[in-house]
């Protein structure tokens, strides 16, 4: 379990690490949390490293009025004890969470684990929930924002160009009124979730639900977005029925058989996981109404 | 007045080092040494066409590569046979390389030396082997079925067919009032000891030896089997276990391919070289345990009496048997636990498969005979709408039949007698300590809530201490302090605290004055090692006949010093004194100087020992006939047979409706091992035995592939528990002191493990309503296990 020879860079800029990125036909270092583990294993052998670890201000967190922007270097961890950012969006550190173990959170970035594009991991579908952006930069055709219902094309595959580096992501804020949740099952503690639905309800005055819409992991290629406002809206939120939602989700879904879990077991709990998370977003609206 | 240490919970005096990083394991060592790295098969059942190393050469760093064809001697042979059986008519082991034939992904075909790792994992990539690919045998069904053979010369891939019977099992169960069957299985998991296997070998030309360490479970057999292998003179070889990061059985086995090779590589290079096993690695190429089938047939009367069991299991060896046939062996007898079978019968086959080898893992073959014992006492209960512990109750060996002869042949080829225990006091500790009797009106409040719980409980009885031999060296050196060795290994049981436990309270000395080396060759040469709950009761009783012998030499010599009868002598905190009188005393260690007539004097202490220091009798020589120099002995404890400890879990499981995820609630203990040396270590045990039971039952499994590849050969899909998925465990003992050994001591290593699987599958079967026949259970299982009783 030791990695292929590979060179490694260390860039001050991120300019300068978009031309090595290029020019290496390498691999960006982030967080190392995927990436050094698949090297050790030799499942993955890049001729390069580019480590943007010293190119300074990557880790920013910056709270806006509209939403958390967050750089390449911005660790799990910093993110999830940010409470500008949870404040204005509870649902990143309820997210954040269950991504692994602290020790891996304190190390991992949460855009690098948008680029790894984990169809099991939670920050994807976060970023799709919440229709964030990334931001990449190539040495060749500069920048350009990437919509997340552009970047998650299938499994460990996003729309990010090997010679692109991604070095920031937006999480914009809920509309006011709303409620969110985060409700996952895994085998263990801390293991990539059997399934996990992130869910977004949002209230009008009447309390009435004006949109509806969960965004489930381990159940495709890519995280799977259903918006379920159609299945729920003009019910105030004590009298809503989701069944219908429930059902739109597992029209939704395509589950994989593996060892840990069939896929109709998995079909199961995305309809269980999905009724929890939008009973706990619809509590959560209230609660933030009632505050 | 010492205090008595023995019964104490005295906190390991090996925790402030190992806490604090401070340990030395196998990889710690040599920074100067050769690495090494293996080209392992990619396929489950092959012949090796070719091995072609041309693209490798040119690696800076690389210094050799080695395959089959360039060993010599005796490493051309099988490795050994090392547990050789009667009934093993097809015994198979495999080659430290592989020599034309791969039978499982993960086996060894060619070695690379080189400067490191890293260099070596290159120059294993580059290596082009060419298989000819063989049908892989993969699970106990397919096995059975013989179409396929895992080795050509081995029909039916039948190992070893063996039976035992007591009583007659078939009259039996057809006289019985009632009749029932079973068929249960149970999946391979590991022992996974943190730390790997490793190796580091060294060659001295200079004195012409080779010092070798190594992370092993007995390191006195290593020594003995490599000096075979490469045609040693025993003593020009010893070996030195460092500190080991957990065994858990796997470690037992010996010698490994790799403890042949890298002693000879270092041999043939003339420069240290060693091996560290990476995760994956250990994952396909050291052992696995725990698979096997079982169909169970068993007539009852209406009290639910068991009048006959006949049972008949297949179990999974894997490709090769060096480890013989302990695992179904050990199965086969203490399926029976604390209870009186009637009549018995048991015929197992132990079959080969393309998989890794099976050898013995924590609980050895016991986890699954408890499993099938347990489920036969709950389908009576469940049968005859009786309680299940009135069932139990009914089927308990009682004190008073005590010693119990099951007229059956033990592991250790010695009867299976049970020397002592009383299960109902057991159980009736258990069932107060879980409050079986209320269970039913916390079901009925947890159902008010929505909420579905179940209880189960599983009792078994496990064989420790078994022999040959340990035995164990003593010296109180001149300072007063007192050096303890015994040859077996240890691996982080707190071995050390609990023999200096011993030692203190028969010296009479003080425990930091007390020093234990454990699996050093150098030290020891005379030992068996670590496994089957052994350490306590073999060096534990060792140890304290040797201490036993040294007090009494000391207490000789102290005699003439103070011109007082040994009979009036006392040691109290490291001094001999006339007893109740401590003004006339002497230390140990001038006991020990005194031990030692000398013709030099290097300081004032030993001076006392020159031969003009103090009048002397001049009739008889300075070291009297019979006598030897020095205040130390050696002694050894040979059991007449293995010590049988007991205990019963009961476990209280949540099962989640929607989910069908499963929650232990509650994890009770009743443990009896005999008389206890220390709690703390004792509770250790069972807590981390315990914490593999629930893995066991709830987590682990190996996922073997109809091809023979392993699906899950690291920590993220290999399930083992974190600290977070294990519960809360309440412990009670009972002590029925072991007849059999000077301590009364009973094993304790493996015990917690054992009943995991039965409990936690008595108390899902419980929270369901249906029957759970097979372990380990997910809740994915689960949720399809409901499905298919619903739709009946």
């Amino acid at each position: 379990m030791k990695p292929a020879p590979f060179a490694y860079h260390r860039p001050s800029t991120v300019a300068e690490a978009a031309q090595l990125l290029a020019a290496t036909q390498g691999k960006i270092l982030a967080g190392g949390q995927s990436l050094i583990p698949i090297m050790s294993m030799r499942l993955a052998s890049p001729a390069a490293l580019v480590d943007l670890n010293h190119v300074p201000g990557l880790a920013a967190i910056d709270v806006t009025s509209t939403a958390v922007h967050i750089g390449a270097l911005t660790r799990h961890a910093a993110l999830e004890a940010n409470d500008a950012a949870y404040l204005a969006n509870p649902l990143l550190r309820r997210a954040l969470r269950h991504v692994a173990h602290a020790t891996i959170r304190n190390r991992g970035t949460t855009v690098g684990s948008i680029v790894h594009a984990d169809p099991a991991a939670e920050m994807p579908a976060v970023l799709r929930l919440l229709g964030g952006i990334v931001e990449a930069v190539s040495s060749e055709r500069g920048h350009r924002s990437i919509d997340s219902a552009d970047f998650f094309v299938g499994p460990l595959e996003s729309a990010l160009q090997p010679d692109e580096v991604a070095v920031a992501a937006t999480f914009p804020h809920p509309p006011g009124g709303s409620g969110s949740s985060w409700a996952e099952i895994s085998r263990r503690h801390g293991d990539y979730g059997l399934v996990g639905v992130g869910s977004l309800v949002v209230l009008d005055e009447g309390r009435r639900i004006t949109s509806a819409s969960v965004c489930l992991i381990s159940v495709g290629g890519t995280p799977v977005l259903v918006d379920v406002t159609d299945a729920s809206s003009g019910t105030t939120y004590d009298a809503v029925d989701w069944t219908a939602a429930l059902e739109l989700v597992d029209a939704a879904i395509d589950p994989e058989s593996d060892i840990h879990a069939t896929a109709a077991y998995r079909r199961q709990l995305a309809r269980v996981l999905t009724g929890r998370a939008l009973a706990q977003a619809t509590a959560d609206a209230i609660a933030r109404v009632a505050a | 007045m010492t205090t008595k240490m023995f019964g104490q919970r005295v906190p390991r005096v090996e925790d402030p080092r190992l806490l604090s990083g401070q340990g030395r394991y196998l990889d710690d060592l040599g920074h100067d040494a050769l690495e090494v790295a293996f080209v392992r098969s990619p396929h489950a059942h092959a012949r090796i066409v070719d091995v072609d190393v041309s693209a490798a050469l040119d690696v800076e760093g690389l210094v050799a590569i080695y395959t089959y064809d360039d060993l010599d001697g005796r490493t051309t042979e099988p490795l050994p046979l090392l547990i050789p059986h009667p009934a093993l008519t097809h015994g198979r082991t495999p080659y430290a390389l592989a020599k034309d034939e791969v039978n499982h992904v993960g086996e060894a075909i060619a070695m690379v030396v080189a400067s490191d790792r890293y260099v070596a994992e290159d120059v294993v990539g580059l290596i082009q082997v060419e298989y000819e690919l063989l049908p892989a045998v993969v699970g106990i069904e397919r096995s059975r079925d013989g179409g396929d053979l895992v080795h050509a010369d081995v029909p039916g891939n039948v190992a070893a067919t063996m039976v035992q019977e007591v009583g007659d099992a078939a009259t039996m169960i057809a006289a019985a009032g009632h009749r029932a069957t079973l068929s249960l299985s149970i999946e391979r998991s590991a022992s996974m000891p943190m730390e790997g296997k490793g190796v580091l070998a060294r060659w001295d030309p200079d004195d012409e030896s080779l010092l070798m360490h190594t992370s092993t479970q007995t390191s006195t057999s290593v020594r003995q089997a490599v000096a075979a292998k490469l045609s040693l003179p025993v003593d020009r070889v010893e070996v030195v276990t460092p500190d080991v990061g957990g065994g858990f059985g796997v470690k037992i086995v010996h010698p490994w391919p790799e403890e042949i090779l890298v002693p000879w590589a270092a041999l043939r290079l003339g420069q240290p070289v060693k091996w560290v096993e990476d995760r994956r690695e250990h994952f396909v190429s050291s052992a696995h345990e725990r698979g096997q089938l079982h169909e169970v047939e068993f007539g009852y009367d209406d009290d639910g009496h068991l009048r006959g069991l006949s049972v008949r299991f297949w179990h999974d060896n894997g490709a090769y048997t060096p480890y013989g046939l302990i695992v179904p062996i050990i199965t086969s007898t203490q399926l029976l636990g604390p209870y009186k079978p009637g009549a018995y019968r048991v015929e197992f086959q132990s079959l080969y498969t393309n998989t890794v080898i099976v050898t013995p893992y924590r609980g050895a073959g016991r986890p699954q005979g408890c499993f099938v014992m347990e489920r036969v006492m709950d389908a009576i209960a469940a049968d005859l709408g009786l309680d299940r512990t009135v069932v139990r109750e009914r089927n308990f060996i009682q004190p008073e039949e005590m010693p119990f002869d099951h007229g059956l042949i033990f592991q250790d080829g010695r009867p299976l007698i049970y020397d002592s225990g009383d299960f109902p006091a057991s159980l009736a500790k258990l069932k107060a300590l879980v409050g079986w009797d209320d269970f039913e009106s916390y079901r009925s409040a947890a159902r008010a809530e929505g909420r579905q719980v179940g209880i189960g409980v599983a009792c078994y009885v496990e064989g420790t201490g078994v022999g040959p031999y340990e035995g164990g060296h003593l010296r109180i050196e001149t300072d007063g302090s007192v050096v303890v060795s015994t040859g077996l290994t240890t691996q982080g049981q707190g071995h050390q605290t609990m023999l200096a436990q011993i030692v203190a309270d028969e010296l009479g000395v003080s425990m930091d004055r007390i020093r234990v080396t454990t699996g050093d060759t150098r030290r020891f040469k005379y030992a068996v090692g670590t496994f089957a709950s052994r350490t306590a009761v073999m060096s534990g009783s060792a140890v304290a006949l040797t201490a036993r012998k040294v007090r009494a030499k000391a207490l000789r010599i102290a005699a003439n010093a103070l011109e007082a009868s040994v009979d009036d002598l006392e040691i109290v905190d490291g001094h001999v004194q006339v007893k109740g009188s401590p003004g006339s005393q002497i230390d140990l260690g001038a006991v020990a100087v005194l031990s030692n007539p000398l013709r030099y004097a290097f300081d004032a202490g030993a001076t006392r020992a020159t031969q003009f220091a103090a009048p002397a009798d001049p009739s008889v020589p300075p070291v009297p006939e019979n006598d030897q120099p020095g205040l130390e002995g050696t002694d050894y404890y040979s059991p007449l047979r293995s010590t049988f400890a007991n205990g019963m879990h009961a476990v209280v499981v949540e099962t989640d409706p929607e989910t069908a995820e499963i929650k232990i609630l509650r994890y009770c203990v009743v443990h009896d091992c005999g008389t206890v040396i220390n709690p703390m270590i004792v509770e250790g045990q069972v807590h981390g035995g315990v914490a593999q039971g629930v893995g066991g039952a709830l987590y682990e499994r190996m996922e073997y592939d109809a091809a023979g590849q392993l699906l899950n050969a690291s920590y993220m899909d290999f399930l083992m528990p974190y600290a977070s998925e294990v519960p809360h465990i309440e412990i009670d003992h009972l002590e029925t002191p072991s007849p059999l050994n000077p301590l009364g001591v009973k094993g304790a290593g493996e015990a917690g493990v054992i009943p995991g699987s039965a409990a936690i599958a008595a108390a899902i079967e419980d929270a369901e309503g249906f029957a759970i026949a097979a372990m380990p259970i997910s809740p994915s299982e689960l949720f399809e296990l409901r499905r298919r009783h619903a739709g009946r």
